[in-house]
């Protein structure tokens, strides 16, 4: 309850803004935000809630927004089918990879993980009738108007990102304080013990993976409405990197930690290339000193810092 | 897809020499990277996802004291030696304040310095390409074997790295201090209570790790292209080498880094676009059948 009415007023907060004071800055990196906030949330129940570390997260974002883009432009099924549609593909995408990958240990799960997201990527560099090749897909998408939404306006679909960000947000939330999330995070403690209660640990995983699959394809499909189409960059692997480093800035034991994580790593990328082509260098020592000083998260080091106070 | 194409160039001794030469160099100088890459991670237990910047900066370091002092052997070393420096001081400032932490905390870090020496590369040596040039001594007709080029400075390159597969494999296994390391791999605080001081023996193996990396961006300087990012691929690929060939394995390592250069050569004539596709396909493939690796011990 207290996450719906946390979720509800963050909405109502977001939405509010443009009436009080229009900025397309400030509107695009929201837009942004909530397709990246997505992606690193749904990362960090693999991460931080399972103990499952993903190299080849990226795959399912890109996936999410091949999926929604080629559909978009090869029927003309309404928004909101394509995106039911794009997710639906990417969550069977999610479950076979998965199926291959949940059962190797904690090193080489990540290694296969990033080998698959890797084929992916040649896949999509190779298959140039359909993606486009490393051109990407172009064209645009066809915004249609859906419940009024016109999405070819930046206010709506400003309202209509933060709109499925946040019930995204709220639906991975419940997922992770559900007893499935609660068997989750015993598997990543020790996952002898939960095997001895009868969980059967592969099948938990696969879930896991298969839902973090699922909510990072809906997050690609707000990258692919954003850019108006979808490149093979989504699917790189320094896209996975950004989404980790998005969970690792604001911290794995906290739900809102990527989200934050996300809105830190944005907003820097943002400022720094205002005022230095090297941002790589800046965002680099900004990374050693949150590693090496807090070795944690933000929030993770927030949440820390406050028991140590009020104890 | 041009299979027809590949069946012709098996059939003819010419290409299957061209092919294999160009593999054989790949693969060789893969090795070199990856042989660093998994001495660092049997030994420390660390993924050193920073390799590539010591593949990198090693080029850099070469081409620079070609440069000024126009010996292609001292740039070779400068570049070898200035990157065993380089890892001992990355392992001590960095990366041994992390030992036995998450991975995801290593990765982060060399990320970081992934990203950091991008930019001072780009800073110091500019952001375009640059082309390192054959040496004099090598600027001679290639060779013609069964048809085949082969140019002679190719043929020392495969020599060099095979050498340093045999030095670094018999180092391993003869040497006093190669049993140290390999007993340091098994179990450290043992070592360590036997009187040997292993945060040496660390800071060495780094060295070695780096070096040889250096080693390989010195030795390709002349036949591939130097630009910012360069380590970027080798990375993956060498990743992709110390996985198939078991990590923590030199002969996996040798094993693996020549099947990929030869699916590297021959694939280009067959699958153009997807050799890269085919080389995953692999790595998939071997995870799952020997998720250990070719030569790898069940941990």
């Amino acid at each position: 309850m207290r996450e719906m009415a946390v979720a509800a007023i963050a909405l109502i907060v977001v939405l509010a803004i443009p009436l009080l004071h229009r900025s397309p800055a400030f509107e695009d990196f929201i837009i942004r935000l909530s397709a990246m906030a997505l992606f690193a949330t749904s990362l960090n129940l693999l991460v931080g809630n399972t103990g499952m570390v993903s190299f080849g997260h990226g795959m399912f974002y890109g996936l999410g927004a091949y999926a929604f883009a080629l559909t978009m432009q090869m029927t003309d099924l309404s928004l909101p089918v394509a995106a039911a549609l794009a997710a639906l593909i990417t969550t069977f995408a999610a479950l076979c990879v998965g199926a291959i990958c949940v059962r190797l240990s904690t090193d080489y799960f990540a290694f296969i993980t990033l080998a698959v997201q890797m084929l992916f990527y040649s896949v999509i560099i190779s298959w140039q009738s359909l993606t486009g090749g490393d051109q990407g897909l172009r064209g645009g998408i066809p915004r249609r108007e859906i419940f009024g939404f016109e999405l070819a306006s930046q206010l709506h679909m400003y309202q209509f990102c933060a709109i499925v960000a946040v019930l995204g947000l709220l639906a991975l939330r419940h997922i992770s304080t559900s007893p499935f999330g609660q068997t989750l995070r015993m598997i990543r403690d020790n996952e002898n013990r939960a095997s001895f209660l009868g969980v059967v640990l592969w099948r938990a995983r696969l879930w896991a993976f298969t839902i973090a699959g699922a909510f990072a394809g809906l997050g690609g499909v707000l990258a692919a409405l954003f850019v108006s189409g979808a490149y093979p960059e989504l699917a790189d692997w320094p896209n996975s990197g950004q989404a980790i480093f998005a969970v690792m800035l604001g911290g794995i034991n906290s739900f809102l930690g990527p989200v934050l994580g996300a809105m830190i790593l944005l907003a820097l990328n943002d400022v720094v290339t205002r005022f230095t082509e090297y941002q790589g260098l800046v965002l680099g020592i900004v990374i050693l000193a949150f590693a090496l000083g807090l070795r944690r998260g933000v929030l993770d080091f927030l949440k820390l810092a406050w028991l140590g106070y009020s104890r | 897809m041009d299979l027809s194409a590949l069946g012709a160039c098996l059939t003819s001794p010419a290409c299957v020499v061209t092919q294999a030469t160009s593999g054989l160099i790949v693969g060789m100088l893969l090795f070199l990277v990856a042989a660093g890459l998994t001495l660092i991670f049997g030994v420390l237990k660390v993924v050193n996802f920073a390799h590539g910047t010591f593949y990198m900066l090693g080029g850099y370091v070469a081409y620079s004291t070609l440069a000024a002092t126009d010996s292609y052997t001292l740039a070779v070393l400068s570049g070898a030696l200035a990157m065993a420096l380089f890892g001992v001081l990355f392992e001590r400032v960095l990366i041994s304040r992390v030992y036995g932490s998450n991975v995801l905390m290593q990765l982060l870090i060399c990320y970081a310095v992934v990203l950091i020496f991008d930019d001072l590369v780009k800073i110091v040596w500019g952001p375009e390409f640059h082309a390192m040039g054959m040496p004099t001594a090598f600027q001679v007709p290639p060779l013609f074997i069964a048809g085949g080029v082969v140019p002679p400075f190719y043929a020392v390159l495969i020599a060099i790295a095979a050498l340093i597969a045999v030095v670094l494999s018999l180092g391993l296994s003869i040497t006093r201090f190669g049993k140290t390391v390999r007993a340091a791999a098994i179990n450290p605080q043992m070592v360590s209570a036997l009187g040997v001081n292993t945060t040496l023996l660390f800071a060495i193996v780094f060295a070695i790790g780096g070096g040889l990396a250096g080693l390989a961006g010195a030795l390709a300087a002349p036949v591939r292209s130097l630009s910012p990012g360069m380590g970027f691929s080798i990375l993956i690929e060498s990743f992709i080498v110390t996985v198939i060939g078991g990590m923590g394995s030199i002969a996996g390592a040798l094993v693996s880094a020549l099947l990929i250069g030869m699916v590297r050569g021959f694939g280009t004539i067959g699958f153009p676009r997807f050799t890269d596709g085919l080389i995953y396909i692999m790595m998939i493939a071997i995870q799952i059948l020997r998720p250990q690796g070719l030569f790898g011990r069940r941990a």
